[in-house]
C-alpha cells in the first residue's frame, strides 16, 4: 500500500484561464495541451474542457495562439505582473 | 509502467532550432537513413524560437560582411577564447542558410532592391537581419520535417546516452512525461540539441519558470553530455543578460536599436556605445548600478510616433509576444516611459555566450557518433542562425558516421541502473517535492555563484550542491509529469556543480561580469589564454583541464584586440551619433 507523502497544499494562481463557453475539448480538441512546451494543461473530462493542471508557466502563448475558438487567455504570472 | 526498445540510424535529441535542422539534413544527405527526432515537448512549438524570431543576430551577408570580419569581431568580443575554425564554419555556412531558410519560407526584411536590410548592433561590424515576420518559424520548419519524413516522438524526456565499452555512443534512453514507461532508444549516431541551462539561477521573481530560455531547456544536453564522457568547456563563462525587470526577457536592444532606441541609466543618459550583449557590456550595467546611477532603462519615448507603432508590432508579436501584455500591466507605454530592465540571473547557454559542450567545426564532440549543436554547443554567441547552421553540420556528420559504424552493444547494466535512477522518485513511498528542492538548488545558485564570483562563495555553494545531491535521492514524484521536474532537478544540480567548479578552476577574470572573480581582478593571458575545460575522468570525477587555443585563421590586430573592453562612453553628455555610428 502506497502511503500519501505529508505535503501541505500550496495554493496558486494560475495565468491561463480558458472560457469553458469557448472550449472545444469536448468534442476532441486538445491543442492547447498539445502545444503547451511545459505541458502545463490537461482536459478536465467530466466539464469537457481544458484547464492549467500546473503553475509552471513561461507565459508564452502558443496555446492562445493556436486555439482554434479563442478560448484560452495567457496573463502574467501575478508573482512578475 | 513499461520499457520499450527503439532501433535508429540517427536520434537527435531536441527539436527546437537546431535539432530540425539536424534531423532534416540527415535525412536530406541520405534518405534511407532511419531519423528520429525526440522531443520533450512537442516538436510543433517547442524551444527557445516557439513563437518565432524577430530577426537573425549574426547574419554574414555578402556586401555588408564578411567571414573573416565575423570571425574577428566574435573573437574579440569573446576575449579571444575561440576555436576560430569552429567559428569559421558558421560564417561560411550563414548565407547559404539564410538563403535555404528564405526559400523554405522564413521571411526576412529586405529593402526596395531586394538586398537584405542588414542592420548595425555589433560593436565593429553589421551582422542584424530583421525578420519583422518571423513568427512563423516553427511552422516552416515543421513542414521541412513532414517533408523529410522524419519521425517525430514528442513528450518523451530523454534523460542519459548509452555508450559503448570502447566510448562511442550507443543510444538514448528517457522516460514519457505522461506515461513514464521508460525507452532505449539504440541508435549508430546521436545529435544532442537540447537548449541553454535555462533554469539554473532563480528569477528574482522568485518563479521557477519566469526565465529568459524556455524553461524546458533545464541543461538537460548539458548534463548527458557530461555523463557519457564528453569534454565540455567555458562553463565560466556565464549568459547573464539584460532584460525587463520581473518579465525576465529582452526588451529588445537590437530591435529597436536600428530604430533609435538605446540603453540609458536613471538620469536618461547612455552610458554604453553598443547594446550587444558581451560580459563587457554587462560590466558595464553592473557598474552603473553599483554607482548609485540605477536602475537602467530602455529608451524609446523620444522616438516618432510611426517608429513606436512598428516596434510594438514587432516586439508584440514575435520571440515573447507576451511583454506587451507585461507592459500593459504595468502602464508602460514605450511612447512615455522608458522600460526597467535588470540583470538576469545566471545560465549556461553558447547562443549567447560560450558555455557549452566542445565541438568541433562538424559539431562532433568528443564522444565519437556524439555530435552537439545550438545553444549547448560550445561555438561562442552562436544564436539561432548558428544553431541552424550546426544542426546542419550535425546531421550531415550523423550520415556520416551512420554510414561507417553499425550499432554498439547495449550494455545492459547502463540501462539498468537509469531505470531504476529514472522511476525512482515514482516508487517512493514519500519524499521531497521537486519544485522545493529546485527552489532551493536555484536560490543556492543565486547566493553563491552570480557574479561578481567570490572564491569562498563558491566554495561554499559547491558544499551545497553536495548535500542537495542527497537530497535527490529522496524525491518523490506523485505522477509521471512531476517525474519529468524530479529529473530535471538532477540535471540543473550537475550544471550548478559545473558553473562553480568551472569559475573556481580559471584564476582570472575574464568576459566582463560573465567571469568577473573579486579575488582575482586582472584579466591573465601568461596563465589563462586557453579553453578551460571540465569532463567525467574514469574515476567518475568532475575534472578540470586546459586545452590550448588553436592557432588564429583570422589574426586580431592589437589595436583591435581591446574593442569591447572600451564599451563605457568617457562624457556621458557626448553626441549620441558619435558613440554609435550607423
Amino acid at each position: 500500500m502506497t502511503t500519501i507523502a505529508p505535503l501541505a497544499f500550496h495554493p496558486s494562481a494560475v495565468p491561463v484561464t480558458v472560457d469553458a463557453d469557448k472550449c472545444i475539448a469536448d468534442k476532441g480538441c486538445t491543442v492547447c495541451v498539445d502545444v503547451c512546451p511545459l505541458d502545463v494543461l490537461a482536459i478536465d473530462l467530466v466539464k469537457g474542457s481544458a484547464y492549467m493542471k500546473f503553475d509552471e508557466c513561461w507565459y508564452c502563448m502558443p496555446c492562445e495562439k493556436d486555439c482554434p475558438t479563442g478560448a484560452v487567455r495567457v496573463d502574467i504570472p501575478y508573482l512578475l505582473r | 509502467m513499461q520499457t520499450f526498445e527503439h532501433e535508429y540510424d540517427v536520434v537527435v535529441v531536441g527539436g527546437g532550432t537546431a535539432g530540425p535542422m539536424a534531423a532534416v539534413k540527415a535525412k536530406q544527405a541520405n534518405p534511407a537513413l532511419r531519423v528520429l527526432l525526440l522531443e520533450k515537448a512537442n516538436v510543433k512549438r517547442s524551444g527557445a524560437i516557439s513563437m518565432g524570431m524577430d530577426g537573425l543576430n549574426n547574419a554574414v551577408i555578402p556586401g555588408h560582411a564578411t567571414p573573416e570580419q565575423y570571425v574577428r569581431e566574435i573573437t574579440i568580443a569573446n576575449d579571444g577564447i575561440v576555436n576560430q575554425k569552429t567559428v569559421m564554419a558558421y560564417a561560411q555556412g550563414s548565407f547559404a542558410m539564410i538563403e535555404e531558410l528564405d526559400r523554405w519560407g522564413v521571411r526576412f526584411e529586405k529593402d526596395e532592391t531586394g538586398d537584405y536590410a542588414v542592420r548595425k548592433v555589433h560593436h565593429m561590424g553589421s551582422y542584424v537581419l530583421p525578420m519583422p515576420e518571423g513568427h512563423d518559424i516553427k511552422k516552416v520548419l515543421y513542414r521541412q520535417l513532414k517533408r523529410a519524413r522524419v519521425e517525430i516522438t514528442n513528450r518523451v524526456v530523454a534523460t542519459r546516452l548509452l555508450t559503448a565499452e570502447d566510448g562511442r555512443i550507443a543510444g538514448v534512453m528517457g522516460f514519457d512525461c505522461r506515461t513514464a514507461d521508460f525507452h532505449v532508444i539504440r541508435a549508430r549516431s546521436v545529435v544532442l540539441s537540447c537548449g541553454a541551462a535555462g533554469r539554473l539561477g532563480l528569477p528574482a521573481s522568485g518563479y521557477l519558470f519566469g526565465t529568459y530560455e524556455n524553461p524546458t531547456n533545464a541543461g538537460d544536453g548539458y548534463a548527458m553530455a557530461y555523463h557519457a564522457g564528453a569534454e565540455l568547456s567555458g562553463l565560466e563563462c556565464f549568459q547573464i543578460n539584460p532584460l525587463i525587470k520581473d518579465y525576465n526577457g529582452p526588451a529588445c536592444a537590437y530591435v529597436t536599436g536600428p530604430f533609435g532606441g538605446y540603453t540609458t541609466n536613471a538620469e536618461g543618459q547612455r552610458f554604453i556605445e553598443c547594446d550587444y550583449w558581451s560580459g563587457q557590456m554587462m560590466w558595464e550595467f553592473h557598474r552603473e548600478l553599483q554607482g548609485g546611477k540605477g536602475p537602467v532603462f530602455l529608451k524609446l519615448d523620444h522616438l516618432a510616433e510611426e517608429t513606436i507603432s512598428a516596434i510594438e508590432t514587432i516586439l508584440h508579436t514575435n520571440e515573447r509576444p507576451s511583454r506587451g501584455r507585461f507592459h500593459a500591466g504595468r502602464g508602460t507605454d514605450y511612447r512615455e516611459r522608458m522600460v526597467e530592465m535588470h540583470i538576469s540571473e545566471i545560465g549556461l547557454c553558447s547562443g549567447h555566450s560560450a558555455s557549452g559542450v566542445w565541438v568541433d567545426e562538424h559539431a562532433r564532440t568528443t564522444v565519437p557518433g556524439l555530435h552537439a549543436a545550438g545553444d549547448m554547443a560550445c561555438v561562442p554567441h552562436n544564436y539561432m542562425l548558428g544553431a541552424f547552421v550546426y544542426g546542419k553540420l550535425a546531421g550531415e556528420s550523423s550520415a556520416r558516421f551512420s554510414a561507417e559504424h553499425g550499432l554498439a552493444a547495449v550494455d545492459a547494466g547502463q540501462v539498468e541502473d537509469e531505470r531504476r535512477r529514472v522511476w525512482a522518485p515514482l516508487l517512493r513511498e514519500d519524499g521531497l517535492p521537486p519544485n522545493q528542492v529546485e527552489y532551493k538548488l536555484r536560490r543556492m545558485v543565486n547566493d553563491y555563484l552570480q557574479p561578481p564570483k567570490v572564491t569562498r562563495k563558491m566554495e561554499i555553494g559547491l558544499e551545497r550542491f553536495e548535500a542537495i545531491r542527497e537530497d535527490l535521492d529522496r524525491l518523490k514524484a506523485r505522477e509521471p509529469h512531476e517525474l519529468m521536474r524530479a529529473l530535471e532537478v538532477h540535471a540543473i544540480r550537475d550544471c550548478a556543480e559545473m558553473a562553480a567548479r568551472a569559475s573556481l578552476y580559471r584564476t582570472e577574470s575574464r568576459w566582463g561580469l560573465y567571469h568577473a572573480r573579486v579575488d582575482f581582478p586582472d584579466r591573465d593571458d601568461a596563465q589563462w589564454f586557453c579553453h578551460a575545460q571540465l569532463m567525467k575522468d574514469g574515476q567518475g570525477r568532475m575534472v578540470s583541464f586546459k586545452r590550448a587555443i588553436e592557432p588564429y585563421l583570422v589574426p586580431i590586430a592589437d589595436a583591435d584586440r581591446n574593442a569591447y573592453r572600451q564599451l563605457r562612453i568617457a562624457t556621458p553628455t557626448e553626441a549620441p551619433t558619435e558613440a554609435l555610428p550607423a
